[in-house]
Parts: C-alpha cells; sequence; structure tokens
C-alpha cells in the first residue's frame, strides 16, 4: 500500500530567527513548533482551540497554534513564550504570576502570559472585569482565575504609572 | 524531636518552586519528555456503548507504512493480566475482571478495544482508523435508577447492583417515624469529571536483558502505578521505575489505573522499544474517571420544636461498567453514609445505598470524592426545614452545631477536631448577615431574583490504612522522606509526596528548612521518581503536607540531631546547648557561632575522623510516616454564596462566594489560598454547569470542551478567605490538617442553597437538579 505522506517545505521566523522544514502537510503548527522545533513550551490542551493552552503569536497577533496548519505558518512571523521569554518582555508578568501563585500546574500558562500582554499592550486601564472578559478562551482548571487577574492587573497599574 | 512549641503557621507566603520555570515555557510535562527512538500509540475505541465484538480485522491496518504493531484485547491477553478492585472489607461486592483492551465485549464509549504503535501518531491514528470491527450492538444501560431491573450487563455476576450498603444508628426507624415533621427531597447529582488541562500521558521504555520498565507518565500515585504494572505485566516490582514529571493537574482523575496505560507498557515489554501516548481531549473526554453520578433521596426529621432528629438517605451510585483498579468505587457512597449531616448534633441516621453498573465511563475518585453531595444534601435539606419553619437560616443552624468534642455522629463517625462554632463567629466577623439579607431585600424590590446561601462542610484530610490497608489493596497510607547533608552544607530531600501544582514540594521544603534552620534555598527537593524517593502514596485525599511533610519534618529532626551531636563534639558541649540556625551551628544562649553548617559538612564528608575514633558520622536521614489507627483529620468550614438569575436567560450569576476554613496549622498561606480558591472554582463549575452528558443510546455527548463547559474568568467572582482563629491542635505530629479539597466540598451547596433562596423569593419551588443550567431555571420559573 503506497501512502506516502503529502508533505511541503515551509520557512518562517520563529523567534527570531528563520526556519526551514519540510513537514507533513497535516501537521498543525502546534505540532510543528512542539515536535519539529523543540518548543515545547507551547502546550496543547484540547486541539480544537477551546483551552487557549497553544495561544502564540503570528505577525504579533495572538493566535491558537492548534488551529492553524503549520504550512499555513509559512512566511509568517511566529513568537512563542520561549521567544518571550527570552527576550525579556514578559519579565514583568512572569514575575508577578510566580509571586501572586498565578499558576498552579503551569499547564496554561504559557497561553494566558501572551494574551496577557496583549491585553495590556492596548494601553487601556483595565478594571478587573475587564481582565477576566479578556481572559475568555483560556481555561485554567488549577486557581479559579482570581491570582491571574490579580497578576495581570498589579503589572498594568505598573506598566502604565511608569508609562506616565 | 524538637519540643519548641510550633506557631499557628509554620511557614512564609513563598511562591511555590517550580512556577518561575514554567512560566518562562521551560515545563517538563511527560509530552515535552523527547525520546527521539519512541513509537506512538493510538487506540481504536468502541463507537458504541454496549456491543460484543464478533470478530476483527486487524491486517489492513498492519500492512500500513510506518505500522509497528497491532493487537486487539484478545491478543494481548497472553502478555498481560486482568484486573478486577475487590476489597477485602466487602468481599460480596460483585467485582468483574476488566481486561486493558475489551475482550468480548465494549462497555462504555470510548472503550479501548485495540493498540496501534506507529512511528507517528498520525500514522498510528491512520492504521486504528482502518481496522474493521464487526459489532454487535447490546442495549445500553444508562438510568441509575432502573440498572437493578435490567439484563446484567456482565452475565457472570447476575446483576447490575455492584454493592448494596447501610448504616443505620440504634433505634434509628422508631425515631424517624415518631418525628412530627419529616421534610423528602430527591436529588439528582450531574456526572462530572476533572479535566486536568494536561491530558494523560505516558512513555514507556523496556530493557528486555534486564528486565527493567521504566515508565514516564503523568500521574498522582507513582508507587501505585509501579506494583500495579509489576503485578499485571509479571515484571519484577523492584525493576519498574515510573518517573512523574510535571504534571499539569491531576484532580483525581490521574489517580488510578487506565486500560490505555497497561496496553502501551504491554507494547513497550513486546516491542522491546519505548512507546508513547498521549491522550487528545476527545479520549480524555470519553475515558478519564467520571464522577458524581447520584440519585440521593433524603429525608430530614424535625420534632416540634424545629430541632433535627436525624436524616436518613436512599443512595444509587452509578459507577461505570467496571470498578476502578486498584481502589473500587465506595467512596462516594461511603462519604454521603457517614457524612450527611455531620455538622449536627442528632439522634439518629438510617441510610443506604446502592452502587450499580451503567454502560458510561468509568467513574473514579474526583476532587472531594462523595463528600460535595454529602454537604448538598444536609445543607439543602436545612434550608429547605428553616423555609417550611419560618426559622432563621444561620440561628437554626447555629443552635445545633457540634461543639462538644470528641463527637460520634449518629454515621458512627468519630470526630476528634471539628470548629463550626469558631468558623460561624468568623463568619459573622467577617460578613454583617443583616446588610447583606438587606441587600438582596433590596434588589428583589427592584425585581431582581436575587439569592444568598451558606452551607457549612467537613472535609476528611490524610486518610489512614482504614480502608485501603482493611481492603487488602496496595494502597499506601503512608509517605517517607531521605533528607541529605551535602558536603557543601546544602540539603536534599526525596520524597514521595508528588506535585500536580499544589505547591506540595514547596511546604515540605519550608518544612525541612524550618527544621534544619536554613533557608529554603538550600535545599533541593526531589519528588516523583520510584527508583529514589521512598515508597509512598502521593496524592489523594488531600494529604500531601499532613503525612509527607510530616515525615520530611520527622527525618529533618533526626538529621539535625545528628548535625548538633557532630557539633557537640568538636566543641565540646552538650548536644541540647546548641541550635541550627541560619546555616550555623550556634550557641543556644549567647548565639555565639560554633561552626558553620557548610565547614561540619565538609569535615563530615572527608575529614569524619576529626568527629572522634568511634562515631561514624550520619549524614542522611530518613522517616515514613501514617496515621495508624487514625481515620482521618477533619478540616471544617463553612461557604456563603451571593447570586442573581438573569430573568431572560436563566443564567445563574454568582456575585460573592466566601469561604471560612480551618485547618489546623498552616505551612504555606499562598498554597492554602491557592488550592481553596482553585477547588472553590471546580465545587461551582460542577453545580452551575458541567455535566457529562449520554445521549440515549448511550453515547457520550460531552467528547469536547465545546460541549463540557468549565467555568472561565467571567464566570467566577473574587473568593473572599476567611481563616477562622483558635484552631486546637489535637493531632500527633504537626497538627496539619489537609485542604486540597475544602473548596469544592462546599461550594456546591452554597451556591445551590443562594439559587434557591433567590427562586424561593419569586414564589417558585427549589432546584434539587444539578447542574443549574438555564432551561432548568427558566422551568424552574415557570418560563418555559
Amino acid at each position: 500500500m503506497s501512502d506516502a505522506e503529502p508533505v511541503r517545505t515551509i520557512t518562517c521566523t520563529v523567534n527570531g530567527g528563520l526556519r526551514t522544514a519540510t513537514v507533513p502537510v497535516r501537521t498543525s503548527l502546534a505540532d510543528f513548533l512542539r515536535e519539529t522545533l523543540g518548543l515545547t513550551g507551547t502546550h496543547l490542551g484540547c486541539e480544537e482551540g477551546q483551552c487557549g493552552a497553544c495561544t502564540v503569536l503570528s505577525d504579533g497577533r495572538t493566535v491558537r497554534a492548534c488551529l492553524l496548519l503549520a504550512v499555513q505558518a509559512d512566511g509568517t512571523v511566529i513568537e512563542t513564550i520561549e521567544g518571550a521569554n527570552t527576550s525579556g518582555r514578559l519579565a514583568d508578568l512572569q514575575e508577578a504570576f510566580h509571586v501572586r501563585g498565578a499558576l498552579q500546574c503551569g499547564f496554561c500558562t504559557s497561553g494566558i502570559l501572551l494574551t496577557a500582554d496583549a491585553m495590556l499592550s492596548e494601553g487601556n486601564a483595565l478594571e478587573r472585569a475587564d481582565i477576566r472578559a479578556g481572559l475568555t478562551g483560556h481555561i485554567c482548571r488549577c486557581t479559579g482565575y482570581q491570582a491571574i487577574v490579580d497578576a495581570i492587573a498589579d503589572i498594568g497599574a505598573a506598566r502604565s504609572a511608569a508609562s506616565d | 524531636m524538637t519540643d519548641e512549641l510550633l506557631p499557628a503557621t509554620l511557614g512564609d507566603a513563598e511562591p511555590a518552586i517550580c512556577t518561575r520555570r514554567l512560566a518562562s515555557g521551560r515545563s517538563r510535562y511527560t509530552a515535552d519528555v523527547a525520546n527521539p527512538k519512541a513509537l506512538h500509540a493510538a487506540f481504536l475505541r468502541s463507537p458504541h456503548a454496549h456491543a460484543h465484538i464478533l470478530s476483527m480485522d486487524t491486517e489492513p491496518a498492519r500492512a500500513m507504512t510506518g505500522v509497528a504493531a497491532v493487537w486487539t484485547g484478545k491478543e494481548l491477553l497472553a502478555r498481560v493480566n486482568g484486573y478486577a478492585a475487590r476489597t477485602a472489607v466487602h468481599p460480596e461486592m460483585k467485582v468483574p475482571l476488566q481486561h486493558a483492551l475489551a475482550v468480548e465485549t465494549a462497555r462504555f464509549h470510548g472503550e479501548p478495544v485495540a493498540i496501534v504503535v506507529a512511528e507517528s501518531r498520525a500514522r498510528a491514528e491512520d492504521a486504528a482508523a482502518a481496522i474493521s470491527v464487526e459489532w454487535s450492538p447490546q442495549p445500553p444501560l444508562c438510568d441509575p435508577g432502573s440498572a437493578a431491573d435490567e439484563p446484567p450487563l456482565h452475565p457472570e455476576l447476575d446483576t447490575n447492583i455492584a454493592l448494596h450498603l447501610e448504616q443505620a444508628s440504634e433505634g434509628a426507624e422508631a425515631i424517624l417515624a415518631a418525628a412530627d415533621r419529616v421534610i423528602e427531597r430527591r436529588f439528582a447529582f450531574n456526572r462530572h469529571t476533572g479535566v486536568p488541562l494536561e491530558a494523560r500521558s505516558i512513555v514507556a521504555d523496556f530493557e528486555p536483558c534486564e528486565g527493567r520498565l521504566e515508565i514516564v507518565m503523568s500521574h498522582q500515585c507513582p508507587h501505585q502505578m509501579q506494583v500495579e504494572f509489576a503485578r499485571l505485566l509479571g515484571l519484577a516490582q523492584h525493576r519498574v521505575r515510573i518517573v512523574t514529571p510535571d504534571v499539569g493537574g491531576a484532580f483525581g482523575v490521574k489517580q488510578q489505573l487506565y486500560g490505555e496505560d497497561v496496553a502501551v507498557c504491554a507494547a513497550a515489554v513486546l516491542l522491546g522499544c519505548p512507546v508513547r501516548f498521549v491522550a487528545d481531549r476527545a479520549e480524555a473526554m470519553l475515558t478519564d474517571i467520571q464522577a458524581r453520578e447520584h440519585l440521593v433521596t433524603a429525608r430530614l426529621a424535625l420534632d416540634a420544636d424545629g430541632r433535627m432528629l436525624g436524616f436518613s438517605i436512599e443512595d444509587t451510585h452509578a459507577i461505570g461498567p467496571y470498578l476502578q483498579y486498584p481502589r473500587s468505587n465506595l467512596g462516594e457512597s461511603r462519604a454521603l453514609l457517614s457524612l450527611v449531616g455531620a455538622p449536627y448534633v442528632l439522634d439518629c441516621f438510617f441510610g443506604t445505598a446502592d452502587i450499580v453498573f451503567q454502560t458510561k465511563a468509568m467513574a473514579g475518585h474526583y476532587r472531594g470524592v462523595g463528600h460535595p453531595l454529602a454537604c448538598t444534601v444536609t445543607e439543602a435539606l436545612v434550608d429547605e426545614a428553616t423555609r417550611v419553619s419560618g426559622h432563621d437560616r444561620i440561628a437554626f443552624r447555629k443552635a445545633q452545631l457540634v461543639r462538644k468534642l470528641p463527637h460520634r455522629s449518629p454515621t458512627g463517625v468519630l470526630f476528634e477536631r471539628l470548629a463550626f462554632a469558631e468558623c460561624f463567629e468568623a463568619l459573622e466577623k467577617a460578613v454583617d448577615l443583616h446588610v447583606l439579607e438587606a441587600e438582596v431585600a433590596k434588589d428583589r424590590a427592584r425585581g431582581r431574583i436575587a439569592g444568598w446561601g451558606v452551607a457549612a462542610f467537613i472535609e476528611q484530610t490524610a486518610r489512614g490504612p482504614g480502608f485501603y490497608g482493611h481492603g487488602g489493596q496496595s494502597v499506601s497510607s503512608r509517605d517517607g522522606a531521605v533528607v541529605r547533608l551535602e558536603p557543601s552544607g546544602t540539603i536534599r530531600c526525596l520524597s514521595s509526596v508528588t506535585e500536580q501544582g499544589q505547591g506540595t514540594e514547596t511546604g515540605v521544603r519550608q518544612l525541612v528548612a524550618r527544621a534544619l534552620g536554613v533557608c529554603s534555598d538550600a535545599i533541593e527537593i526531589i519528588t516523583g521518581d520510584t527508583a529514589v524517593t521512598p515508597h509512598g502514596g502521593g496524592t489523594w485525599g488531600s494529604r500531601g503536607m499532613a503525612i509527607g511533610g510530616q515525615a520530611a519534618w520527622d527525618a529533618a529532626q533526626s538529621l539535625r540531631c545528628e548535625i548538633l551531636r557532630l557539633a557537640a563534639c568538636l566543641s565540646q558541649r552538650s548536644p541540647e546547648a546548641l541550635d541550627l540556625l541560619q546555616g550555623a551551628i550556634v550557641e543556644r544562649e549567647t548565639g555565639l557561632t560554633i561552626i558553620s553548617l557548610s565547614e561540619l559538612a565538609a569535615m563530615a564528608h572527608f575529614q569524619p575522623y576529626r568527629f572522634g575514633a568511634d562515631r561514624q558520622p550520619q549524614l542522611s536521614a530518613s522517616a515514613e510516616y501514617g496515621p495508624l489507627d487514625q481515620p482521618f483529620r477533619a478540616g471544617t468550614g463553612i461557604q456563603l454564596s451571593r447570586i442573581e438569575i438573569d430573568p431572560v436567560t436563566g443564567a445563574v450569576h454568582p456575585l460573592r462566594h466566601l469561604v471560612v476554613h480551618e485547618a489546623g496549622r498552616v505551612v504555606n498561606p499562598l498554597m492554602v489560598d491557592g488550592q481553596i480558591r482553585g477547588g472553590v472554582a471546580q465545587g461551582l463549575g460542577a453545580a452551575l454547569f458541567e455535566h457529562c452528558a449520554y445521549a440515549e443510546d448511550g453515547r457520550a455527548e460531552a467528547t469536547s470542551l465545546a460541549r463540557y463547559q468549565v467555568p472561565m474568568a467571567v464566570d467566577l467572582p473574587d473568593i473572599e478567605l476567611v481563616h477562622a482563629g483558635h484552631p486546637t491542635f489535637t493531632d500527633d505530629g504537626l497538627g496539619i490538617v489537609g485542604v486540597g479539597e475544602a473548596g469544592t466540598v462546599g461550594a456546591g451547596a452554597a451556591l445551590l442553597n443562594a439559587v434557591n433562596d433567590a427562586l424561593a423569593g419569586t414564589g417558585a419551588a427549589a432546584v434539587f437538579t444539578l447542574p443549574l443550567t438555564p432551561p432548568r431555571i427558566l422551568a424552574a420559573l415557570g418560563a418555559i
């Protein structure tokens, strides 16, 4: 039985580096990041866009890596938690999450951090209710969300104070 | 042992050890652990709730590119033993034999019937889809109420009732029969599940030359799995090693044996190479254990003055087609039979429970086990009693609380410590209930559907060997720790506790730090590896700190004694005159430093002769701990919920939620608060919308997170916490009480009482069927 995997070669910028790989066309972006590139900080919680754990940035916008095929990332600029971590631009949020206990098992955290940063980058002052609304699309099963809201509110206040 | 008086809080609100790493994207969950040689497993699953397998053709699958092996249930029989969750506590229990893969009959939608091992997960899934099965569908068994009358799901057992339980106090029937008033309500509890965000995952590797099976898996109880995999695969127990790296939540879902895990291990043994299986969400929703599907008819008997005389309950607990191995499924009904009415002084109790088979996913021990059911039955009936009699809800409860300890409830349970009086006092200090009542009245006057409610609860934590030990099951209620002094003066602690995000490792580290007078950073904690830590129970029943923490404390105390003896030797002083403080051995009276711990450690490791010719420095100490005859340690509390109902959509909006809690000595307040808040979120989710729905044909409907709603941030309010003061430490050792399940235990009951209070405000009848979905609320309001 001949059943060779159809493949395609893609090139994209991942965390600042140009990456070229030949992937089965049915490979999701999440699997490409995790299995091909070894970027296991992007987690798969549902593989159908419900839980938000696999959130990454594509051309600066938050996307679900489980809902995109790797071939759709051809020519784009992808940033994952590893890239954001290395750049240091999430350092304040990461530290606040750690100190506040805004993560327990940590499985949802990569995605929530990227969404939180995007939420705060829009520059609006955020009330707790806004933060809760902004977290829609992310499931955290451990914390009850309160510490996450606390951490994001802290950094929202700190960032706007710093930019004043 | 130190005989210094310990404070109520043993440590600071230190952040968890691993969260900085996890927030940096540097996780090590099982699926993150790269093993380039691993083959991938996928399963063919039953599309039917109940069907005989007439024939299976696996040849097309075997012929496909990249496929290493295919086994059916029948083919695996030769390599893997079947299993049955028997307990010597109930030898009369009907326990069907279960196999890793169904052999002749599949009895739930999603039950695995064949395993495919291939070079990639996609290839394995393709091949599984190429297996053809000739099915003979059989009638599903979905309704727990009719299980007794249906043909037996396991013909060899003659009945669908696995076990009938009864619990009665002396003279109960006469007291209940003579009561002035009996309030009877029927509760229907919804089947729901834990949904850890990381699905179950396992990588098994077998070394055929040495007969060694090494497993990396996402599990709460690695030592239990070591015992069971060895038993089922016929391997030597000491050559089975389980490593649990980062675990992405568990909540009881990762506590038992799953057929897929056994099949993956068998595949690794048969192929002599690593095999990996990571469940996707649909597989998790189909096959993770589910919990708490009960029908309960409950009665509360009152005398003419409205005093509660006692409860009687008839419980039907619908489990899946098998009893979960190795623990069995008695926990939920036993909790109902022992904890209904528990907060109150009562004259009697009478209860029965039937544990029945059905063609749904396996049931197991989800966070809280039966405690939320017992709390809901009790507290909803208490509220009904006050509605009928016109009593004040708080005064009625306070007048009848258990205050005198120790207390034996009419269910036969001995409570050594309960703090209800303190909790109610703390509640009334934290919340002006008259103001709350007035606010709700004002809302109602403005036409809103508003209400509030409370629920008093007990959480039995840190259980002893009373059930599994007597049952002859290989489930440890103990934990152990080894504490080692390294040459640099730093400490390594190997503990059998396991970590799924609760902060158990952090708490253990704080206890060791306190015992040895060093900072937390000087200690490295190693958990989750059966090859290096002592054997122990791991995570179940809120036990990590109370049991595992105690073991680490005891081991650290032994090491402390030895360190002080060695320092005494060097300094010509008595060990009693010395203390360990901030990494140095000091003279107790003057605070004068005798020697730093690092100098002493290096000396003891490399120049041992300096401590005398006949003394061998002992630089590691171990201890194991577990309750021997104490059945549990009780935590107590009260939860308060305030809600509003949207009259158009029927949605219940929790506006306020407060937990008053007492749980003995606290090690880390940040971790305790995190456990309680997270537990409340799960309790509220279960009460509001979580439901493992099944179609009439028995097929699962809740197969994704789109069809099984868990709370998101917008669904929950901030959760206020009040820690009740004046704890009494009647327990042995450190007097730590578990907190892992407290939030879940009382949250749903408080919310249900608030909803029923709101419904009563409109003149509508109360609801006792869960979850409180919008259609159910609209029906109660008469709007649909």
